[in-house]
């Protein structure tokens, strides 16, 4: 099928031939990158020479190679926080990934900063990465842990979240983008009620966001972004965590070891300058320029390009499922949402949904999406979602509503 | 890469029998007086189940399932209810461990006549990421016959 024409948002990449796994399987129609995304060549390329010219353990030895290595590791963080929009490149700390940078936060800035009877809130559309580490943060502190509830269609509701807040919220923590339902949640107007009415910090999950669109974290509005390398192309586990200079320059250590001291007494440690003193042991660098990598490729393409991209093919997505007998949409209409497409299909089980789609090569998710919450509030026990990205196209829609009319064709239909 | 199934697979899978009992599951609800409770959760995919149990002597007399989940989790369920209901626990242990063959791959499991049914969900063999939904009601029945006999409570 051809999408109709849109001059606003073409869905005109052809990026799939960059994408080793995706030429290999010719037949394969890929869309679960909300999950984790493909890999394009240059990544695959980058990590294999960072191994064969640059291996040796950054800020470590004296001898040339490991200054080659540490030279690469920095460089590498330099190019990212370019792409993130971030100036003091310094205040962006590799992690594992988003989970790990949120825990930071959680583990040092809240172990540090969050006393009995203070607040935290959280929405009810985070996933488990941004929602668990918050709960027992509460729990160990004797806080409490609200849960910022959200309108009908799926959006925060700003006037719930105003009501939570007061002088003893100390944390607001949400995503930048749902990773269930695809919400683009409004960062400018969170920002003002919870710094009008509170003094919390601002911790945003950007695992559904950097990877989608342009984020400059400078003007952002919050204190924390947390990121996957491994949704935006980059090899899995690397990410980040950036942040506000002076709350970094403040907390104290998330893991203690190699790298991040700067003095080691036998009686006590004073700790190394940023972006050390929260990267203890050895670092990811191999990884951290495959995330480079990953990043000039999206930089090459342009993330206007990228979300412009999605936007048609999630429009065009949208309008063929739901022409479809029985399936159900969730979440926020095209224009507010990202790449995401949650969906169920009258009383067949997403699984069964799943399992029917893989017949015909199409990859998505079934199940709670890591956002058990969300799910009870929907009410459904899990859904089917497509996630869209740059090496799909309008074959990837065809397959998507052909193998859902296959499970229909199965299962017969059956409202629920 | 594993290779995308084919349509006979996909058939295999999910044939009528399944859809029937998902549609229409058989005993399914709670029980007064059960002398055991399970429930069971598979985190991955959401599928829950609970299972409520009456002995007599040593057989279970009476039995019914609660929860929800895709069709294999829920015609399995059902199916075993039906099949299991007035057995003996060496009885259902040794249909439990043949069922669990079949899902594992080995096909000659289905010629035990004490099969029946379930040789409806022989299809699942093929499919690992759903093996443990088809196993999920018979690991929940044998927590509640381990539960039982660690009580001792024969009446």
């Amino acid at each position: 099928m051809k999408l109709r024409p849109d001059s606003e948002f073409p869905a005109d990449l052809k990026v799939r031939p960059d994408f080793p796994l995706l030429v290999n399987n010719p037949g394969l129609h890929y869309l679960d990158s909300a999950a984790t995304s493909q890999k394009p060549r240059v990544v695959l390329d980058a990590l294999r020479n960072f191994y064969e010219t640059a291996n040796a353990n950054p800020h470590r030895g004296a001898y040339a190679l490991s200054l080659r290595a540490t030279e690469v590791y920095h460089e590498s963080r330099d190019r990212i926080a370019q792409f993130l929009g971030v100036r003091d490149s310094d205040c962006l700390i590799f992690t594992r990934g988003t989970t790990e940078g949120l825990n930071l936060v959680a583990g040092s800035w809240g172990m540090a900063n969050v006393a009995s009877g203070d607040e935290i809130v959280v929405t009810a559309m985070d996933h488990h990465a941004n929602f668990v580490p918050w709960q027992v943060l509460a729990m160990r502190k004797g806080a409490k842990f609200r849960v910022c509830e959200l309108t009908p269609d799926s959006k925060i509701d700003l006037d719930f979240l105003n009501g939570l807040l007061n002088k003893r919220t100390k944390v607001v923590a949400f995503s930048h983008v749902s990773n269930a339902l695809g919400t683009i949640n409004p960062i400018p107007e969170i920002a003002r009620l919870v710094r009008e009415k509170s003094d919390a910090i601002l911790v945003c999950d950007g695992a559904q966001s950097a990877p989608h669109f342009p984020v400059a974290f400078d003007s952002l509005g919050v204190d924390f972004y947390a990121f996957s390398g491994h949704k935006m192309l980059g090899p899995m586990g690397i990410g980040g965590l950036i942040g506000n200079r002076e709350m970094l320059e403040e907390m104290p250590p998330y893991q203690t070891g190699g790298d991040m001291i700067e003095f080691v007494h036998d009686d006590r440690t004073t700790w190394n300058v940023l972006p050390h003193k929260f990267e203890a042991g050895t670092p990811n660098a191999a990884n951290a320029v495959g995330l480079a990598a990953a990043v000039e490729y999206l930089d090459g393409i342009g993330m206007d390009r990228v979300r412009s991209h999605e936007r048609a093919l999630m429009s065009a997505a949208q309008e063929r499922l739901s022409a479809i007998e029985g399936l159900h949409i969730y979440g926020p209409p095209a224009s507010e949402r990202s790449g995401v497409l949650s969906f169920t299909l009258g009383d067949v089980h997403p699984h069964d949904l799943a399992t029917i789609l893989d017949g015909e090569g199409v990859c998505i998710r079934a199940g709670h999406h890591c956002a058990q919450p969300l799910m009870r509030r929907l009410d459904v026990p899990a859904t089917a979602r497509a996630s869209f990205y740059v090496y799909n196209d309008e074959s990837d829609i065809d397959a998507l509503v052909a193998g859902i009319l296959k499970a229909r064709e199965i299962f017969g239909y059956a409202p629920v | 890469m594993s290779q995308p199934r084919s349509s006979a697979e996909i058939g295999a899978l999910y044939q009528e029998m399944i859809l029937d009992h998902y549609r229409r599951p058989r005993n399914k609800g709670t029980l007064e007086n059960a002398d055991a409770s399970v429930e069971m959760k598979n985190p991955l995919c959401g599928d829950e189940i609970g299972l409520q149990v009456a002995f007599e002597g040593d057989c279970v007399c009476d039995l019914k399932f609660s929860g929800r989940g895709c069709s294999i989790s829920q015609a399995s369920a059902s199916m075993m209810t039906q099949l299991v209901k007035g057995k003996s626990t060496g009885q259902i242990d040794a249909i439990r461990k043949q069922f669990r063959d079949l899902m594992l791959g080995d096909s000659s499991a289905a010629d035990d006549p004490e099969m029946r049914s379930l040789r409806a969900l022989s299809g699942v063999a093929r499919f690992p990421a759903r093996v443990k939904c088809a196993l999920l009601a018979w690991n929940a029945l044998d927590s509640a016959m381990a539960d039982r006999s660690s009580q001792g409570t024969a009446r």
